[in-house]
C-alpha cells in the first residue's frame, strides 16, 4: 500500500531552500537544489540535533545551521570524517507537486 | 665633504639609481630632487592597475616619505626647474628655488605625445601617462558613456580595458591594420583583437582620426572616412615624446632625446642623463627595463665604477587581466631568418620564434607566456639554440625532448638570469636575499627585492627559487583558499570582483572557476556579503547565501528556538518600552529574559512561528531588529557620562544613540560592537570593543581593534577629535574601510593586524580627504541598508506562509492524513 503523503508543491520551497513537515514521529526536511530536485530526509541533524531545513543547501548537501555538520540529502550519511547519519525519506514529485513516502508517521 | 648630487626629476629610472647609489655608497652624496608632479616615486607601469580599480595609488609607490627621510635626501616635490646654469653649476625651479650641484642628473622622462587635430584642446581630451590622467579618466567615468582611446598600442589598450572596467562603452581607434603592431605580428594582433572584443570593447583598425567634435567639452570623434564616434571623453594614447626643452637651454647635445654616452653623460662631464628624456647610440627606450639597466649603469658610474650602458633588448606584456601576452626581440619576416609557429586555436594559443644562425631574435607568445622569461634570457645571451630546435616551441619544460622538472630547469639557470623583467632583479640577487635575510615567502622576497612586486607574472619563477632554497620547509600554501571550492584566498576574491565587475554569485563562481556546483556553507554566506558590500543598490541579496539567523533575523538556539533582541539605541530605554516587551513575553510564553553583554534585552525561546507576530508586536511598540543575529553592527554600549555621572566628561549616552542611529543596519564582515565611555574610568569598557570611544575633557579618544571573546585584546588609539560630529564621521569612515577590505568573519582586531594599524591610521586619521570618501561610500550604502528586516517580514503576511511554519503538519488520523492544500 502506498504511503505517499501529499506535502505541498515544489513552487513553496525556493530554489537552495528548505521547508519542514511535522509528523508524530519526527520533523522531516525537505531540500530543493538549484536543478529543482527534491530531498526529504529527517530533520535532525545526528551531532547535536540541529534543525536541518533551517541550514544552507549547496550541491545536494546541507550544513547544518547549529554547528555546520555536512549531511547528504541523497544518503543522508554525515560528509567528512564525524560519520553518524540520518533517516532518509523517498520522494515523488508529479506535476510540480510533492508526495513524500511516511513510513514513520503510520507507525505513530 | 660629501659631494652634492642634484636630481631633475622624481620618476622610475632616477628612483632606481638612487637605490643602487644608496646601497653602493651611503654617504657619498648629499642629495636633492627637484619634482614636477607633487608626488613621491611610484610605479608608473602599475597606473593600469590603478586604472581597472585592481589596485590603489598607494599599492604603486616605490619610495614612500619615510625613504626619503632615512637617506636624508632633500625632496622638493611640485617644483618645476626652468634654468640649468652649467657656468655657476646651479639649477633653478619656477618658484625660485636655487640648488648647487657637483653631479647633475636629468631625468626628465617624456611627455605624451597628442595628436593636433582640431578638437584636441577640448575638455574631456586626456592623455595616459601620469597619476593625474588616471584621476581624470576614473572622474570621467563615473558618469559612463563612452571613450574613445585612439591608439591601440600598449598604452591604448590597457587604458581601454581599465574604463571599460570602470563601467564605460569604449572603442579603440588604431591606425595600423593590426592592434600592437610594434610587438605584435598580425597572427597575434589578431587574437587580441578578438579577446578585446570578448571584453566589450569596440576596435576599429586603419582608423585615421580627422577631428574630435564638440563645443565645450567633448562629444565626439570625426574619422577621416566620415564616420562619427559619439563620446564623452578622448583617451590619447599614441606615443610619447622625450622632454629635452631644458636640457636644449643649458646647450648640452640633443637630438631626438638628450645625448649620452654608455657611461649616461651627457655632453658635459658632469651632468649625466637617465630615463626616457635619453637618446643612446640612436635608440630611445620608453620601457622600464632598459631604464633600470641605464640606473644601475648610472649609479655605478657615480661612485666611479667601471659598468657602461651598452643598450638593450626589450620585451613587452601587456597588463590586462585576462590576456596574455609577450613579445621581445624583432620578429619582422627577413630572407636569412627563419620561424618557428605554434597555433592551437581551441586554446587561443599562439608562438612564433624567429631565429637567424642559431640564435632566438624575436618571441611572440598569446596565450600561453609562462616561457617568456626564459626565451628572451636566451635572447638577451645570443644563446645558440640549434641543440634545442626541435623542441623549441614547446618552452622550457620540454627543451631538449624529455620533460624538465620546472624546479630543475629554474635551477640551472645562471645567477644573472634576470627573473623580474619590471623590476631588473636577477637570479642570483633573489637568492642571496633568500639566504641573508632568511626570506620564506613570496611575499617576503617582494618586499626585500621587488621581484615579482610589479606585474606579477613572474611569482611562478620566485616560488621555485624559494622551494630550491628552502627545500620541504617552503610552504606556498601561504594564502588559504576560501573554502574547498576554490584555490582563491578572500582577498583575492574580494579584489577580482571589483576587477571584473562581477555582480552575482553565479557570476563570482562562474568566472573564477569554482569547483563546485553552487558552492557550500563557507563561501556562499562570503560571497553575498562581498557583493551586498561592493555593489550597494545594485546586488540583489541571496537568501539562501545567508545563514539562518540573518535569513529569519534571530538567533537559533540549541533547541532550535530562537532567541530576538530589539534594538534598544545607546542601551537607554523607556517605561513603555519596557511594558511592551513585557507583554511580548507574556503573551507569547517566552521562557527566558535576559540582559545581553552590550546592555539590551534578550528574549529567549521563541518558537520560529512565533517571529512573525512577536516582530509585529515589537514593531508596534517602536522597535526595530537588533540585529544580535547579523554580522553587521550590533550594539553601542555606553555609560551615562556628562549627563549623570559626576565623573563624566561628555555625553557618551547621547553620542552612543547618535552612533547607532547612523551605523545600524551596515552589514560588515563580523559582528562589530562599539561602546561609548564618558571617562577614563571606562564604565562602558570601550578600549576592548571593535570601536571604542573615550570621551575625555578635550573631545573624544577614538580607539579600534579591542577583543574580548576567543582572543582578549586592548584597543589601539585610532585618534583624537574634538567634536562629536568628527567622532561619529571617524568611525564610520573606518566601519566602511573595514567593510571594503575585511576578509569575511575576519573580526576588526584581526583585520587591523593583518593590513597594519599604521594603514588604518593613515587612511582614516590622517588623510581628510580619504576619509571623506570612505564616509561617502558609507552613506551611500546606508541609503539602502536601513530598513528594519522586522517591520518589512511582519507586513509581508505571505511570504511567511511555509518558510516560519512547516510546510505540512501531518496528524494522528494517518493513514490517509488530511493534509492541507498548500498556499501558491
Amino acid at each position: 500500500m502506498s504511503t505517499f503523503v501529499k506535502i505541498g508543491r515544489v513552487s513553496d520551497i525556493p530554489p537552495l531552500g528548505a521547508r519542514c513537515v511535522k509528523t508524530l514521529g519526527t520533523s522531516i526536511g525537505v531540500f530543493r537544489t538549484a536543478d529543482d530536485r527534491i530531498y526529504a530526509i529527517e530533520n535532525r541533524c545526528p551531532h547535536r540535533g540541529g534543525p536541518l531545513s533551517e541550514g544552507i543547501v549547496h550541491g545536494t548537501s546541507v550544513t547544518c545551521p547549529l554547528h555546520n555538520t555536512v549531511v547528504s540529502l541523497v544518503t543522508g550519511e554525515v560528509e567528512g570524517p564525524d560519520g553518524g547519519s540520518v533517516m532518509t525519506v523517498a520522494v515523488d514529485v508529479v506535476d510540480g507537486v510533492i508526495f513524500v513516502d511516511l513510513p514513520n508517521a503510520r507507525a505513530a | 665633504m660629501k659631494k652634492r648630487l642634484v636630481v631633475i626629476g622624481n620618476g622610475m629610472a632616477p628612483g632606481r639609481a638612487l637605490e643602487r647609489l644608496f646601497e653602493a655608497a651611503p654617504d657619498a652624496y648629499d642629495v636633492t630632487i627637484f619634482n614636477a608632479e607633487p608626488r613621491v616615486n611610484y610605479d608608473r607601469i602599475m597606473l593600469s592597475p590603478v586604472l581597472s580599480g585592481e589596485k590603489a595609488y598607494e599599492d604603486i609607490i616605490i619610495h614612500d616619505e619615510a625613504w626619503y627621510a632615512e637617506r636624508g635626501v632633500t625632496l622638493l616635490q611640485g617644483r618645476r626647474v626652468t634654468a640649468i646654469d652649467r657656468e655657476a653649476r646651479t639649477v633653478t625651479a619656477a618658484d625660485g628655488t636655487t640648488a648647487a650641484y657637483d653631479k647633475l642628473i636629468i631625468a626628465t622622462g617624456s611627455s605624451p605625445f597628442i595628436i593636433p587635430v582640431p578638437g584636441h584642446d577640448l575638455p574631456g581630451v586626456l592623455a595616459y601617462r601620469d597619476l593625474d590622467d588616471v584621476e581624470k579618466m576614473l572622474e570621467g567615468a563615473k558618469t559612463g558613456g563612452r571613450a574613445v582611446v585612439i591608439g591601440g598600442g600598449l598604452l591604448g589598450l590597457e587604458a581601454a580595458a581599465g574604463l571599460r572596467m570602470q563601467g564605460m562603452d569604449v572603442t579603440v581607434l588604431h591606425l595600423m591594420p593590426t592592434l600592437m603592431e610594434r610587438q605584435l605580428d598580425p597572427s597575434a594582433g589578431y587574437l587580441l583583437e578578438k579577446a578585446v572584443a570578448e571584453r566589450g570593447i569596440e576596435v576599429v583598425c586603419k582608423a585615421n582620426t580627422k577631428e574630435i567634435l564638440g563645443i565645450d567639452k567633448v562629444e565626439g570623434v570625426k574619422l577621416e572616412d566620415g564616420r562619427i564616434i559619439d563620446c564623452s571623453m578622448v583617451v590619447m594614447a599614441v606615443g610619447i615624446r622625450p622632454s629635452t626643452q631644458l636640457a636644449k637651454d643649458a646647450g648640452l647635445e640633443v637630438n631626438r632625446g638628450i645625448v649620452v654616452d654608455d657611461r649616461m653623460r651627457t655632453s658635459d662631464p658632469d651632468v649625466y642623463a637617465v630615463g626616457e628624456c635619453v637618446e643612446h647610440r640612436g635608440m630611445i627606450y620608453g620601457l622600464v627595463a632598459p631604464l633600470y639597466e641605464m640606473a644601475a649603469v648610472l649609479a655605478d658610474q657615480l661612485v666611479a665604477g667601471a659598468k657602461e650602458y651598452r643598450g638593450s633588448h626589450t620585451s613587452t606584456k601587456l597588463k590586462v587581466t585576462g590576456i596574455d601576452l609577450f613579445s621581445a626581440g624583432d620578429f619582422a619576416d627577413g630572407e636569412d631568418r627563419e620561424e618557428i609557429v605554434l597555433r592551437d586555436a581551441a586554446s587561443g594559443i599562439y608562438k612564433r620564434l624567429v631565429i637567424r644562425e642559431d640564435r632566438l631574435l624575436g618571441v611572440v607568445l598569446y596565450g600561453d607566456t609562462a616561457d617568456g622569461a626564459w626565451y628572451f634570457q636566451m635572447l638577451k645571451d645570443g644563446a645558440d639554440v640549434s641543440e634545442l630546435r626541435e623542441t623549441l616551441i614547446f618552452g622550457q619544460a620540454f627543451a631538449g625532448a624529455t620533460p624538465l622538472d620546472p624546479t630543475v630547469a629554474v635551477a640551472a639557470l645562471p645567477a644573472d638570469a634576470e627573473i623580474c623583467g619590471c623590476n631588473g632583479v636577477c637570479k642570483g640577487r633573489i637568492e642571496s636575499a633568500i639566504h641573508e635575510k632568511n626570506l620564506r615567502s613570496i611575499d617576503d622576497v617582494r618586499a626585500h627585492t621587488k621581484a615579482s612586486a610589479s606585474c606579477g607574472s613572474c611569482s611562478g619563477l620566485v616560488e621555485h627559487l624559494l622551494r630550491i632554497a628552502l627545500g620541504e620547509a617552503y610552504n606556498p600554501a601561504a594564502v588559504q583558499p576560501m573554502c574547498g571550492c576554490t584555490e582563491l584566498g578572500h582577498a583575492d576574491v574580494r579584489r577580482l570582483i571589483k576587477a571584473k565587475g562581477l555582480k552575482t554569485i553565479p557570476a563570482v563562481m562562474q568566472e573564477l572557476e569554482w569547483t563546485s556546483a553552487n558552492g557550500c556553507a563557507k563561501c556562499r554566506p562570503a560571497l553575498n556579503y562581498y557583493l551586498v558590500a561592493d555593489w550597494p543598490g545594485e546586488y540583489e541579496d541571496d537568501e539562501q547565501s545567508r545563514f539562518i539567523n540573518e535569513r529569519v533575523h534571530a538567533n537559533i538556539q540549541k533547541d532550535g528556538t530562537y532567541s530576538v533582541v530589539p534594538r534598544m539605541w545607546g542601551g537607554v530605554t523607556t517605561s513603555d518600552e519596557l511594558r511592551a516587551i513585557a507583554d511580548v513575553v507574556d503573551k507569547f510564553a517566552i521562557p527566558t529574559v535576559k540582559v545581553t553583554g552590550g546592555q539590551r534585552i534578550d528574549m529567549l525561546g521563541v518558537r520560529k512561528e512565533d517571529l512573525p507576530a512577536v516582530w509585529a508586536d515589537l514593531g508596534k511598540a517602536g522597535f526595530v531588529s537588533g540585529h544580535a543575529y547579523a554580522k553587521g553592527l550590533r550594539t553601542v554600549k555606553t555609560c551615562v557620562g556628562s549627563t549623570w555621572c559626576r565623573f563624566g566628561t561628555q555625553d557618551s549616552a547621547g553620542l552612543g544613540i547618535r552612533l547607532e542611529r547612523f551605523l545600524w543596519g551596515a552589514w560588515t564582515p563580523a559582528k562589530v560592537k562599539l561602546a561609548v565611555s564618558g571617562c577614563p574610568r571606562n564604565c562602558a569598557e570601550a578600549t576592548c570593543k571593535d570601536v571604542g570611544v573615550v570621551c575625555v575633557d578635550s573631545g573624544y579618544e577614538i580607539h579600534f581593534a579591542g577583543a574580548a571573546g576567543l582572543d582578549i585584546k586592548g584597543t589601539e588609539v585610532l585618534c583624537s577629535v574634538p567634536t562629536e560630529d568628527e567622532a561619529i564621521e571617524t568611525i564610520a569612515a573606518l566601519v566602511q574601510m573595514y567593510r571594503e577590505s575585511g576578509h569575511y568573519l575576519e573580526r576588526i582586531y584581526k583585520w587591523a593586524k593583518r593590513i597594519g594599524y599604521d594603514t588604518v591610521r593613515a587612511h582614516i586619521a590622517e588623510d581628510a580627504g580619504r576619509r571623506a570618501e570612505y564616509l561617502a561610500r558609507f552613506v551611500h550604502a546606508q541609503s539602502f541598508a536601513q530598513d528594519d528586516p522586522w517591520a518589512a517580514r511582519a507586513a509581508s503576511a505571505a511570504g511567511h506562509a511555509t518558510e516560519f511554519r512547516p510546510l505540512a503538519e501531518i496528524g494522528t488520523a494517518f493513514p490517509p492524513p488530511n493534509v492541507m492544500e498548500p498556499a501558491e
